[in-house]
């Protein structure tokens, strides 16, 4: 019962902290600037104030466009509870494994390409067009990070990797795991639509992705939909953060244990937004056609890493 | 005679029936229903006789060797994997079938229904025939029944140029396909009394690698021709579209598994374990099966040629499950190998529901939009709430999302891969690991396919006035469309189950008695998917109930809070209104896809730009088309293609018209028979 609510408790910690992991890299970013920036709490404000709201649908819309915030936001927070956030050693009770998390995500894609299509907008189909082709080159690589961490865990399974770097650190320090690594991060980067592949913060119709897509929401859609991107974003950050360095993650269920874990967790996704928040604010998008040359290079990078981790065996 | 042998019988007599009594009926509305009643009672016993074997894990066998005596008769053998596929091909006739009642009545008085009638049921006899052949010359028949009257089918709209072409086409592959068989039976068979396949699986231990080799080249090619495996491929996309739709259902969903049955019973079943290269070849040549299906299908506009595409890639997905089953067996890792084996077989199953289901919906579509071309459709969802339904539930799981049956078998032919790579050989250590990236490449873009045919085609304004004013069709056809619908739901969420049953299936092969391994993933039991080792796990059912508690806790939040919804107007930078012109397009969907494979399309690009001839600036019209052309079936057929019409021309010099030529033709047979036999003496 116990590992119930730890598990449930982890999730709701990860869907509450997701807002302020999106504030924070805004906020850090903006001080980059030298601007000044709103507070990172600032998104919590937005979700209230879009719940308040009363949403704006197109005549043209079906039960499609209405459906798809719940599925994505559902999707998202069910991946979440999939993911080693603050304890380890919950895995009788997890749904699925890697893959299962994968192609949860691609469902919530899925949705919200087609909600894209559904309102006839132009730009919510080119949209959805961009976002799928990205989604679509992102998997490769994604399978194959998956497949280095397997190879040396042995299992695809969240607990085991985590168990397994835990046991084994020098491993962790091993080329396999660096290469895997960096192929995820740039993945995340794609995935979540971030620089240089998207821009979180851009208004010009034809340069963007994501928000594109996402026009034609307001109000409580809106809100559950931008809710989503947030643990999206936290989540891919969580799986770069525990699987490769794992270091501080509960692994019983004992009180201290469990804030340790926490902390350690809020620690480590600060580190790695800091490193999004530079990086925002030192590259350029990239033009949409190269963006499959950054992708490729991380599709070799995660087949270095299964090559090495075959090597070192 | 047990309930499998009369249920076989009512099959039997079923199909002849309804093939006989469709000739002679007197109206074209009676013509209809008695195919339909004659397939549908056949296809019912058909799966009756299946499933009690596979109840059961008894094998049925029957001999009748008076039927065509000097050949060894035929024989009918139904073990637990030819149940398998004979249970896979009634499930889908069954609704097509039922479906096809209502849906041939747009050729009341068009075209004769009496032939299609007879075509119909002979192709589903033979259909059902080829899982139940016992020996070589059974085998045969079937498959030959199959291809002839499944050419007939597809020539079912013969007045159009395009579907000759496919037949023709359609012709040529599955004969080619048979032409190999013939040598791969006879190399296998060890003398001419001894053709069942109880006899051929006791000469194949005998024979020589070479000829081993020999036998299992010629079965991936052979097969490979009726399943689609790239290049193999051609005819799919051209057959699938001619042929009507229920047809096409059959074809997509029930005949080419017939190609993967063939090939899982000749290498798993008859020539047991070979060379770690067999699997070698199968993977390779599945990885580009599922690469080059997906991409084709994305660039295709035609919603039956996509499907057909997309068809093609899922071969390639079984076969990935087959090449890495056939790897970890030539190690001696028969559990592993299992692995790879049964999500080849679950997959095989799922696809033939989904695509089933996608067929069948898309019928619907094409009777009311008038076209195939998704460039003229759109809003459909408005007129047909329930076809859109059906079609999103086949989108999803052709996309392999969970807890849909597609997102099952890919997990664990993901999982059989994955174990390949364990093997410390680096070409297959590193081979294996590539060939996860393109199952994962494949699904990605497969889910970009899936959101082009759903969202071009079913949202959004209607392109064209046939689309605007589409209204579902007949409740039969959306009734059948329920129930394959209800298939991908259940193989989803009950894929644990089922999977267990596939791996009962294989136990009961030869290479595999006794080898049940001591893992968990072979009890197939709960609501567990497991890998191998049994660490890793993924639950469909449990994923659908999280998933489904999520969302009710957040919908109920919400409308709590009271959701205050206003309709608009799409926002479109100040314009006044919306019109289906400024929506997306299909090829303009597929574009940045197109472009980043552009190596692979090599579209032809034609833009012409008439402007005012006082000023450039001002445009009058522009013209844009852009066509994708298979250069690599051009690449690789063009040459045979000419190559027979060469050989052809030099061949008619033997049919020279004269009497006294033919004459010597024959006085030089019946020397060559005299002489042979004298040898043979």
């Amino acid at each position: 019962m116990t590992r119930y609510l730890v598990l449930a408790g982890q999730t709701l910690v990860a869907v509450a902290l997701a807002p302020a992991l999106a504030g924070f890299i805004r906020w850090l970013k903006a001080r980059l600037q030298g601007r000044r920036g709103a507070p990172p709490w600032q998104p919590y404000f937005d979700v209230r104030k879009l719940f308040g709201k009363e949403a704006v649908v197109s005549h043209t819309a079906s039960w499609i466009f209405k459906a798809t915030p719940f599925l994505v936001f559902g999707t998202t927070v069910v991946v979440a509870s999939l993911v080693p956030v603050v304890v380890a050693q919950v895995s009788p009770f997890v749904v699925g494994d890697l893959f299962a998390a994968v192609y949860l995500l691609l469902l919530g894609t899925f949705f919200l390409a087609l909600a894209g299509l559904d309102t006839g907008s132009p730009f919510g189909g080119m949209g959805a067009s961009r976002e799928m082709t990205v989604v679509a080159l992102t998997e490769p690589t994604v399978a194959l990070s998956i497949v280095a961490l397997a190879l040396n865990a042995g299992s695809t399974s969240f607990s085991q990797i985590v168990a397994h770097t835990l046991t084994q650190p020098s491993a962790a320090l091993g080329p396999g795991h660096l290469l895997a690594f960096a192929a995820l991060f740039i993945v995340t980067l794609a995935e979540t639509g971030r620089l240089p592949v998207d821009n979180p913060s851009t208004h010009l119709e034809l340069t963007m992705i994501h928000e594109a897509m996402v026009l034609e929401y307001s109000g409580p859609y809106l809100a559950l939909i931008e809710w989503g991107a947030a643990l999206k974003l936290l989540v891919f950050l969580t799986l770069a953060a525990n699987l490769f360095m794992p270091w501080g993650i509960a692994l019983s269920l004992a009180p201290m244990a469990l804030l340790i874990g926490l902390g350690s967790v809020i620690a480590k996704l600060g580190v790695l937004a800091a490193a999004i928040a530079v990086l925002e604010t030192r590259v350029a998008k990239l033009r949409l056609f190269r963006v499959p040359e950054l992708l490729s290079v991380s599709f070799v990078l995660a087949l270095l890493a299964v090559m090495s981790t075959f090597l070192a065996r | 005679m047990d309930v499998i042998g009369v249920a076989l019988w009512v099959m039997v007599a079923g199909y002849m029936g309804g093939a006989g009594l469709a000739l002679m009926a007197p109206s074209p509305r009676a013509v209809r229903v008695i195919t339909g009643i004659g397939a549908v009672v056949g296809s019912a016993a058909g799966l009756a006789a299946a499933l009690t074997v596979l109840a059961t894990h008894r094998p049925f066998e029957v001999v009748l060797p008076n039927l065509a005596a000097t050949t060894g008769g035929v024989a009918i053998r139904l073990d637990l994997l030819g149940a398998l596929f004979l249970a896979l091909v009634a499930a889908v006739s069954l609704p097509a079938a039922i479906y096809g009642i209502a849906y041939t009545a747009a050729y009341d008085g068009r075209r004769s229904l009496r032939a299609f009638g007879l075509m119909f049921n002979g192709f589903l006899l033979g259909m059902s025939l080829v899982p139940s052949a016992g020996n070589v010359f059974t085998f045969l028949l079937a498959w030959e029944l199959m291809a002839v009257t499944s050419y007939f089918l597809v020539l079912t709209e013969s007045e159009h140029s395009d579907t000759r072409e496919a037949g023709l086409w359609y012709a040529a592959m599955t004969h080619f396909g048979f032409v190999l068989l013939v040598p791969m039976f006879l190399m296998m068979a060890p003398g001419a009394d001894a053709t069942t396949f109880a006899d051929l699986r006791a000469g194949a231990a005998g024979l020589s690698p070479a000829a081993r080799n020999g036998v299992f080249l010629l079965a991936v090619v052979a097969f490979g021709s009726k399943a689609g495996l790239v290049p193999l491929h051609v005819w799919l996309p051209r057959a699938h579209p001619a042929a009507p739709s229920h047809v096409s259902a059959l074809m997509s969903g029930a005949m080419i598994k017939l190609g993967i049955y063939g090939l899982m019973r000749v290498t798993i079943d008859l020539l047991g374990t070979g060379p770690e290269w067999w699997g070698g070849v199968v993977l390779v040549a599945g990885s580009l099966t599922a690469l080059v299906g997906v991409l084709y299908a994305l660039a295709e506009n035609d919603l039956k040629r996509l499907l057909a595409y997309s068809s093609v890639e899922n071969i390639g997905v079984i076969a990935l499950g087959i090449g890495a089953g056939l790897v970890l067996q030539s190690y001696g890792l028969h559990s592993l190998a299992l692995v790879g084996f049964g999500a080849a077989l679950l997959h095989s199953v799922n696809h033939a529901c989904f695509k089933g289901l996608l067929f069948l919906a898309t019928g619907n579509v094409v009777h009311r939009a008038h076209t195939r071309n998704m460039e003229h459709m759109g809003g459909l969802i408005k007129g047909m709430p329930q076809t859109a339904a059906f079609f999103l539930i086949g989108s999803a799981a052709a996309a392999a999302l969970p807890p849909l049956n597609g997102f099952a078998s890919e997990w664990m032919v993901f999982q059989a891969l994955l174990s390949g790579a364990q093997i410390p050989r680096p070409e297959i250590a590193i081979g294996t690991p590539l060939a996860v990236g393109v199952l994962a490449l494949t699904s990605g873009l497969a889910a970009a396919c899936f959101v082009k045919a759903f969202g071009i085609s079913f949202l959004a304004l209607p392109r064209s006035d046939a689309a605007a004013r589409a209204r579902e069709v007949h409740w039969s056809t959306r009734a059948m469309m329920a129930v394959l619908a209800l298939g991908c739901v259940v193989l989803g969420l009950e894929a644990p189950r089922a999977l267990g049953h596939m791996y009962r299936i294989l136990d009961s092969l030869s290479p595999f008695p006794g080898a049940a391994p001591p893992s968990p993933a072979t009890s197939g039991t709960g609501v567990w998917l497991l890998s191998p080792n049994g660490i890793a796990r993924a639950s469909p059912l449990l994923i659908a109930c999280l998933l489904t508690l999520v969302v009710m806790v957040v919908a109920i939040a919400i409308r709590a809070r009271g959701l205050a919804v206003r309709p608009a107007d799409t926002w479109g930078c100040g314009r006044i209104r919306q019109t289906p012109r400024m929506e997306y397009t299909s090829s303009a969907f597929a574009e940045p896809l197109r472009r980043i494979f552009s190596e692979l399309y090599r579209p032809t690009e034609d833009l012409s730009v008439i402007v005012h001839p006082e000023s450039p600036y001002f445009v009058r019209s522009i013209t844009y088309t852009s066509q994708v052309v298979p250069w690599l079936e051009r690449a690789l057929y063009d040459p045979v293609i000419r190559g027979v019409r060469t050989l052809a021309t030099y061949v008619r010099r033997l049919q020279a018209g004269s009497v006294h030529v033919y004459l010597l033709y024959i006085a030089g047979a019946l020397a060559v028979a005299f002489v042979s036999a004298w040898w043979a003496e």
